[in-house]
């Protein structure tokens, strides 16, 4: 299978975070499940006219083209002309390039929130009028209009996350190749269900911190950072806490709070990241599929049984009181 | 080609979006023009928003120097609220900072710069054999064992800073994660991982003996590792005297720790100088940018959606007192006194002196890192509390792995009502400026030889290359 990766308007993390994928690693992948980069702009050897002859085959129909990725954003401006990110070499918007190549590939895979959604790229006032592919944040709709199709018959397929988990963005792609990801494998925000439908509190090793709400005050506070710290991890979908990042991290295992960025508009949580928004003392965001009123009563009763070793430990930078050892019955 | 116009593009295996443009006459490069053509205006989002916000959005400027902005903006809001890590804090802060830099470094060698040796062109070289066995993209056995060897360390950063990139771990009074002693002894076992990478694959050879190298001669018979061949290609391409240096560079300091900055700040112009911060300026003559020249403090960000034609570039042009600089491993290794360095500097600074201090950078950062590791004390304290003020203004200076790195912030109302960066390669990539002095990056490459019938001369992509370019931190 023919893969052409593009780097629109992003940061490149999320190539730099796929180069992290392990057993195996990468390239490795890439080789055993048969997957032929065309060419990848980190990557290949390929550079300018090497390059501008390989999408010219492309859009020749001399070479298939059966995945388009496409990392970063797209950036519109200004004026509507695209022109805030050319591909350099060509004299073309990568507005343009991407309207090109997408009827072309058999899938499009946006990686990253900033390709699916407009990510932090088009954060406060959108300087660039960037978008995602087929999505202006949570709206359906970018570049691409809602009912596009790659020949293959799917939606763009949105690997949301800033970064993506390597493993998100590997297992898409050896799903695709072995024909198993079907239009009942997204999410109805065009993101792969094998980790969308986890949420980041699924696993996080706070959790008995959350069931008794004794929450962390300050970052470097180990109890739930829901409450005070602007974590959405109840809310946010992935799979972050079950198989973990770089070895055995994670945003909550790395002590700071989940920000939801598998999600459209995360970059715009219209409060401080790492403060909850509140009324009347209350946290605004419920957990998933919660009942607030069952929500209420659960958490003033929880509240009121925490344990004195989870209220002390919530509030330290480390563990201070261990669990009591139980005896065996004899 | 030997006269005439080249327009070079895409240019890969480069960090983000870079265009260059060539005039050549005589079969050399007469003149060169760099363009950033990517613009997404961080510092614009920027202002209005909460302080605190910094530290979630300036990382995601950049996938590959994401510690480096995180770090950057820490230290701006820590000198905006008075506020300093405590020493254990700040310790963890630069093994963050380093794993990062170095993984970069690796992630240059390997992937970026060493392709290029592969090609075609150079079939009839006795090295080409062993350069496709080793760097073949994608392929290549040395390539295969840096990405393994690299996502190995970055275990570390699972470990320490929850992910890599972009992670909410480094703030003003410190990192968010206490390690306890069995993180200690896991962080020991990560990088006695790395030295034995870099020992049996990178150096052929213990790290102390590639740091302890003191002359350009030495490092010319270095024959061992990857790094071996690396040298054994650059003797026989001639890339001591490719892509030359104007011998002034910058540095603000790299891993500031308890005994001042492992590498230290300065300024080099033919020999050391102490840095006056308060003498950058950017100049958007030659910019897609609106304004006038100003010190970041002062400065905006205001793109000229007209795209006027005298401009090239959505880069700004730094200045130091009004001249170009360059940043990155060289000028911070040439900065602290590294006689290798210094000696590469002096005999022109070019591909081979570049490639070469992010080598020697890494065989001391491994060192440096163990150290830290070793005196990491799991009892202490490594987060202080502190709170925003109403107004203020703060600088981070801080070293990324392509070079000096700057955020300044101004705080209104409680709110950002200024930011600006000024990232390395924003430094190195430089536009014209208003006196028409071109950017390192445009003065290296003029003298460059090209091969007749050449369309995207292998020769600049060495030289470009070695600066080891991050388009996406350059304009940000």
């Amino acid at each position: 299978m023919n893969l052409l990766w593009l780097q629109s308007s992003g940061c490149g993390g999320c190539t730099m975070s796929l180069l992290c994928a392990e057993s195996p690693h990468v390239f490795d992948l890439f080789a055993d499940a048969g997957l032929n980069v065309l060419w990848h702009p980190a990557l290949s050897l390929e550079t300018g006219g090497d390059v501008r002859r390989i999408l010219a085959d492309i859009l020749a129909g001399r070479t298939t083209l059966d995945i388009l990725c496409v990392e970063g954003a797209i950036a519109r401006g200004p004026k509507g002309t695209g022109r805030f990110q050319m591909l350099s070499g060509t004299g073309v918007s990568m507005l343009d390039w991407v309207r090109q190549l997408a009827p072309l590939a058999g899938h499009v895979v946006a990686v990253g929130t900033c390709a699916a959604y407009g990510g932090v790229t088009s954060a406060g006032g959108n300087p660039s009028d960037a978008t995602g592919l087929q999505y202006e944040g949570a709206h359906a709709g970018g570049i691409l209009p809602p009912e596009f199709r790659g020949r293959a018959g799917l939606p763009v397929i949105n690997i949301a996350g800033c970064p993506t988990h390597p493993d998100w963005v590997t297992e898409t792609l050896l799903l695709l190749k072995a024909g198993l990801f079907t239009s009942t494998d997204m999410d109805a925000l065009g993101r792969p269900r094998f980790y969308a439908d986890h949420l980041v509190h699924h696993g996080c090793p706070k959790n008995e911190f959350y069931e008794y709400k004794a929450s962390a005050r300050e970052l470097s506070e180990i109890g739930c950072m829901m409450e005070h710290l602007g974590c959405v991890g109840t809310q946010a979908v992935g799979d972050c806490n079950i198989r973990p990042w770089n070895g055995e991290g994670s945003c909550t295992r790395g002590g700071y709070p989940c920000i939801a960025c598998t999600a459209p508009e995360f970059e715009e949580p219209r409060h401080p990241f790492t403060e909850t928004p509140k009324i009347a003392g209350i946290p605004v965001g419920l957990p998933s599929d919660m009942p607030k009123a069952w929500f209420m009563a659960l958490a003033s009763l929880s509240k009121a049984a925490t344990p004195e070793r989870i209220a002390r430990n919530a509030t330290a930078d480390r563990v201070l009181v261990p669990p009591t050892i139980r005896k065996p019955r004899r | 080609m030997t006269e005439g116009r080249l327009v070079l593009g895409p240019f890969n295996r480069v960090e983000g979006d870079l265009e260059v443009h060539l005039d050549v006459a005589d079969g050399v490069v007469a003149a060169a023009r760099v363009n950033a053509p990517l613009y997404r205006g961080f510092e614009r989002m920027l202002e209005g928003k909460d302080p605190r916000d910094a530290l979630t959005i300036t990382p995601r400027i950049c996938g590959i120097c994401s510690i480096s902005q995180s770090a950057a903006a820490a230290r701006a809001l820590g000198a905006a609220m008075g506020l300093t890590p405590p020493p254990a804090g700040e310790a963890v802060m630069q093994l963050i900072h380093a794993v990062e830099n170095v993984a970069d470094h690796m992630t240059h060698f390997n992937l970026f710069f060493m392709p290029d040796f592969t090609r075609p062109i150079y079939a009839d070289r006795f090295w080409h054999g062993q350069a496709l066995d080793r760097f073949t993209a994608m392929q290549g056995s040395a390539q295969r064992a840096a990405v393994a060897a690299r996502a190995e360390l970055l275990h570390i950063l699972g470990l320490l800073a929850g992910k890599w990139p972009h992670t909410l771990a480094l703030q003003p009074g410190g990192v968010t994660k206490a390690p306890g002693a069995r993180d200690k002894v896991r962080l020991s076992t990560h990088l006695r991982a790395f030295r034995r990478y870099l020992e049996e694959v990178l150096f052929g050879a213990p790290v102390e003996d590639f740091a302890a190298l003191a002359s350009t001669d030495g490092l010319k018979d270095w024959s061992r590792g990857d790094a071996g061949l690396f040298l054994r290609i650059a003797l026989d391409t001639d890339l001591e005297n490719l892509g030359r240096g104007a011998g002034r560079y910058l540095s603000f300091g790299a891993y500031p720790l308890a005994g001042g900055h492992a590498f230290r700040a300065g300024v080099w112009d033919n020999g050391p100088q102490t840095l006056e911060t308060s003498a950058i300026a950017e100049d958007l003559s030659h910019a897609w940018m609106l304004g006038a020249t100003a010190h970041p403090l002062r400065g905006m960000t205001l793109p000229d959606e007209d795209m006027r034609d005298s401009a090239y570039s959505w880069c700004k042009a730094p200045r130091l007192d009004g001249r170009p600089m360059e940043t990155g491993a060289l000028a911070r290794q040439v900065i602290d006194g590294h006689p290798l360095a210094v000696d590469l500097a002096i005999r022109g600074g070019g591909v081979l002196a570049r490639v070469t201090a992010r080598l020697l950078e890494i065989a001391r950062t491994q060192i440096l890192m163990e150290d830290i590791v070793r005196d990491l004390d799991p009892a202490a304290r490594f987060m202080e509390a502190g709170s925003l003020p109403d107004q203020g203004v703060g600088a981070g200076l801080v070293e990324a792995a392509r070079g000096a790195l700057g955020h300044w912030l101004r705080i209104e109302q409680g709110r950002i009502a200024s930011y600006q960066i000024i990232a390395p390669t924003t430094w190195n990539f430089s536009p014209r400026d208003s006196l028409g002095i071109p950017g390192p990056l445009e003065a290296a490459l003029a003298g460059t030889p090209l091969r007749p019938g050449e369309e995207t001369p292998v020769a600049v992509q060495h030289v470009v290359r070695s600066f080891d370019p991050c388009m996406v931190c350059t304009v940000h």
